[in-house]
């Protein structure tokens, strides 16, 4: 792993000092007649079923907004590639110019928008606390003593860590490789809690052998606005991208694909990871702005 | 690509660069974080090195002796196992499903646990290497032992063992490299190891490219400083015409 994450980075670093950044991805994107998409394999907004199929919340968004890419650039056929990213190579994927927009589960913080350029929010992520049903914590408080859980390379570890300083508490932390191990740390109690996004929370729990047995508790720790990612100084491609959104909002079609993603049964378990559009996320949708994490935790 | 090495200065709460790069009072900058990590990966690979050599050994010698069938098969049973899992399943085995089945071993810290699969993953290769030491001498110094009246275990204590390790003793410098590269895999249950903070402090600092070519160079010194230990080792206890089965002809 250490060595595959390596060799993007020098990948990443070579691409990065000889292609010069074309810096006009409609022009790129009318030229090939292709577009190549970021998406996640395992994210709570976009996952994969296998076989090369992408699917999920931000996927679907990705897809509408590419038809109305096709549809602004008068393309008769628009060429989709779909590109899996991680946490650790996005970034560099799309600076890089491997991939055009990447829509999956990337947060909007200052630190990354010295790199790259965000769409406007479409989902607002807050970070909150998963436990045992019959557990006795109910705030960040009750973490005093406890054995917190949360995943290697998410923010929520950075998180913790501020909440351990700033309310006085001692806990210890550990940390799952991924979401899936962070929970059975939970399941088979190694850990008194897990915190994670909402989302991942939710889905995590409705995929479980019995959902009932855990809950999420307490106000968030942190909200997180999560947005498109392109290339940095793109202002044509980013109003594409943004007037898509708008229009989707404007419509009801991503109140439908919320609907569908988060309300219904979703491949491949056909269980549902019941979490209702919140308010923040709606609020963001209403007035459309890409104001990075910061902006929100004032 | 603008570098950007002063984030390693960056307190890791606030991200305001500390004076001296270390930070003062419980607070710690990246750069206390990543020597930290060092030391965590260091720790784990020495300690599951010490745990490999010493049942590679026994479980290596033990596979040459003649006259004890079982104790044979308890070897090769041994090797086969720990080496076809592969060792990310068997950190895995080692944390969730042994205890499951074995409730005191919850309380085992994720660190021991990771140098009991690490150092048991690679006492299967070592064993590997001490048979085919062993079995690499020409029959002629066992039955030379015998000749004289030495036990088993004191033919294999002065004739065998003494010479099977002087063979060894290249591979077994890869073997002790590759426990250093291997000892990432403790990121899995929570060890906060170089690979670990790797994969944490790009994700904070968004400075994935300084972060892991710090890294790579601190397992290169690691591995690199563990190989020349050996080499000294090497040339240390060489006998002369005794170095290398091929150099001291056929018997």
């Amino acid at each position: 792993m250490k060595k595959h994450l390596l060799a993007i980075a020098i990948t990443a670093l070579a691409a990065t000092s000889t292609m010069a950044q074309t810096g006009d991805t409609l022009a790129k994107i009318k030229s090939s007649g292709s577009i190549t998409l970021g998406v996640r394999e395992s994210s709570g907004l976009a996952y994969t079923l296998g076989n090369g199929k992408y699917v999920g919340f931000h996927t679907e968004m990705a897809e509408n907004i590419v038809q109305d890419l096709q549809k602004e650039l008068g393309l008769s056929k628009l060429n989709v590639k779909y590109q899996p990213v991680t946490s650790q190579n996005r970034i560099p994927l799309v600076v890089n110019g491997t991939v055009d927009l990447e829509c999956g589960s990337t947060t909007n913080d200052l630190n990354r928008q010295k790199e790259v350029d965000f769409a406007n929010t479409t989902y607002v992520e807050q970070v909150r606390i998963a436990v045992k049903a019959d557990s006795d914590i109910n705030d960040v408080k009750d973490l005093d003593g406890k054995t917190v859980a949360t995943t290697t390379g998410t923010t929520s570890v950075q998180l913790l860590r501020q909440n351990k300083r700033a309310a006085g508490i001692k806990f210890k932390d550990i940390n799952g490789k991924d979401h899936a191990d962070s929970f059975l740390l939970l399941e088979t109690g190694r850990a008194d809690a897990f915190v994670m996004d909402a989302s991942i929370l939710a889905g995590n729990i409705s995929k479980s052998k019995n959902p009932k047995d855990f809950k999420i508790v307490g106000e968030p720790l942190s909200t997180e606005p999560i947005a498109c990612m392109l290339r940095k100084n793109d202002p044509a491609f980013m109003k594409a991208v943004n007037d898509s959104i708008a229009r989707q909002v404007q419509d009801g079609t991503l109140e439908k694909l919320w609907d569908k993603w988060f309300l219904q049964p979703i491949p491949p378990t056909n269980t549902s990871v019941g979490l209702p559009l919140s308010d923040a996320t709606r609020e963001a949708w209403n007035n459309p702005n890409n104001k990075p994490k910061e902006a929100y935790n004032e | 690509m603008a570098w950007d090495w002063q984030m390693f200065c960056e307190d890791t709460l606030d991200r305001t660069v500390r004076e001296g790069c270390f930070g003062t009072d419980g607070d710690i900058t990246y750069l206390d974080w990543m020597l930290s990590a060092w030391g965590w990966t260091v720790s784990v690979s020495l300690l599951a090195l010490v745990l490999a050599l010493a049942a590679g050994v026994v479980i290596g010698t033990i596979r040459t002796l003649p006259d004890s069938k079982w104790a044979v098969r308890f070897g090769n049973a041994w090797v086969e196992v720990f080496r076809n899992i592969p060792l990310l399943v068997q950190i895995f085995l080692w944390y969730h499903v042994v205890p499951a089945i074995f409730p005191a071993m919850k309380s085992v810290s994720g660190f021991v646990l990771v140098v009991l699969a690490l150092g048991f993953f690679t006492s299967a290769r070592i064993a590997e290497q001490v048979r085919s030491g062993i079995q690499a001498l020409p029959r002629g110094q066992r039955y030379a032992g015998m000749a004289v009246g030495f036990t088993t275990w004191q033919t294999y204590r002065h004739v065998l063992l003494p010479n099977a390790f002087r063979i060894i003793i290249p591979p077994l410098t890869s073997e002790t490299m590759n426990i250093f590269k291997n000892s990432s895999v403790a990121f899995a249950v929570s060890v906060t190891e170089l690979t670990m903070f790797a994969m944490q402090a790009q994700e904070e600092t968004g400075r994935g490219i300084e972060i892991y070519l710090a890294v790579t160079g601190l397992y290169i010194v690691s591995a690199f400083a563990i190989n020349r230990i050996m080499t000294f080792i090497e040339k240390r206890v060489r006998v002369p015409g005794l170095t290398a089965p091929s150099a001291a002809g056929g018997h």
